[in-house]
């Protein structure tokens, strides 16, 4: 497990591109029982008033939650609060980060803001995770 | 929509009005895990002596109907504005999870679009030992709310 007295505050985790690709989506949506249209057919999606097929709000939370587990592993999320401000779209190319906001030393957990952004670096999913170490 | 927040609240909000079991697949649990992005054996490998649902795997359980019967907003009315998971137990593939719903909140939020009604539905699961495993919190959000006077609103 990464060692609690090795992070600090204001930390950045690692960026990372997540796979949001069709055949992804359509893996976590028949995982997740949410095999529909707005997920899983861009034309469709655009039928509804969409850019395009969207990724799932609970999956942008997965992947943000396993950002955070890659960083730290074998430490605990325990609480994981997403916001889903704006739709981000399956076969596009976002970006992860996530960035340490507060430490408690005694309780040995740390904050930590997470967001997701598109291409053009518009914010989409935005949330906070705290982590037992 | 003419809705006075403060007797929505007070008439809706703490009762439980869903009650579901549901089972767990190990297939699906390491589905969701792997399309996230996660990597841990915990999450993705079923012979791993910790196997467990990812912290966030309780968010994709529904229950029986989405608000309760004669709430006068339906979730189709509106949009999904965000999810929060408080871990308290792993969840493992040979749980019986129940999940209790209840209105847990409603309070409104004004923007430069003009009011919106926040809507907090919680779901509460247990698993076959009554243990509590997770609360999920999730937040509806209708646009364009108009207040109603308070003296004008009738009872839900």
């Amino acid at each position: 497990m990464k060692p609690y007295s090795e992070i600090e505050f204001g930390e950045e985790l690692k960026a990372f591109t997540p796979d949001v690709s069709m055949p992804t989506v359509k893996r976590f949506t028949d995982a997740a029982h949410m095999s529909w249209s707005r997920f899983n057919d861009h034309e469709e999606a655009k039928k509804q008033g969409l850019p395009g097929a969207i990724v799932p709000g609970i999956m942008s939370q997965g992947i943000l939650a396993a950002m955070v587990n890659n960083w730290a592993p074998g430490a605990e999320i325990v609480k994981i609060d997403t916001i889903f401000r704006a739709a981000l779209v399956v076969d596009s190319s976002p970006q992860c980060k996530g960035v340490v906001t507060d430490m408690d030393e005694q309780a040995q957990t740390v904050e930590i803001d997470l967001t997701i952004a598109n291409e053009a670096g518009e914010t989409r999913v935005m949330g906070t995770a705290v982590v037992q170490f | 929509m003419d809705i006075d927040i403060q007797e929505l609240k007070d008439g809706w909000c703490g009762r439980q009005f869903d009650e579901v079991t549901f089972g767990l697949d190990a297939h699906e649990m390491v589905e969701f895990a792997v399309a996230c992005g996660e990597t841990q054996a915990r999450f993705t490998d079923p012979d791993d002596p910790d196997f467990q649902a990812v912290p966030s795997y309780a968010s994709r359980f529904h229950g029986r109907r989405a608000m309760p019967k004669d709430f006068p907003v339906q979730s189709h009315q509106g949009f999904d504005a965000g999810k929060c998971v408080e871990v308290h137990a792993p969840i493992r593939p040979a749980d019986q999870i129940v999940a209790r719903s209840e209105i847990y909140d409603i309070y409104e939020k004004t923007g430069r679009s003009g009011s919106m009604l926040f809507i907090v539905h919680r779901m509460r699961f247990t698993n076959q030992r009554d243990e509590l495993v997770a609360i999920v919190d999730w937040r509806l959000v209708q646009n364009q709310v108009s207040r109603k006077a308070p003296n004008e609103a009738g009872q839900p």
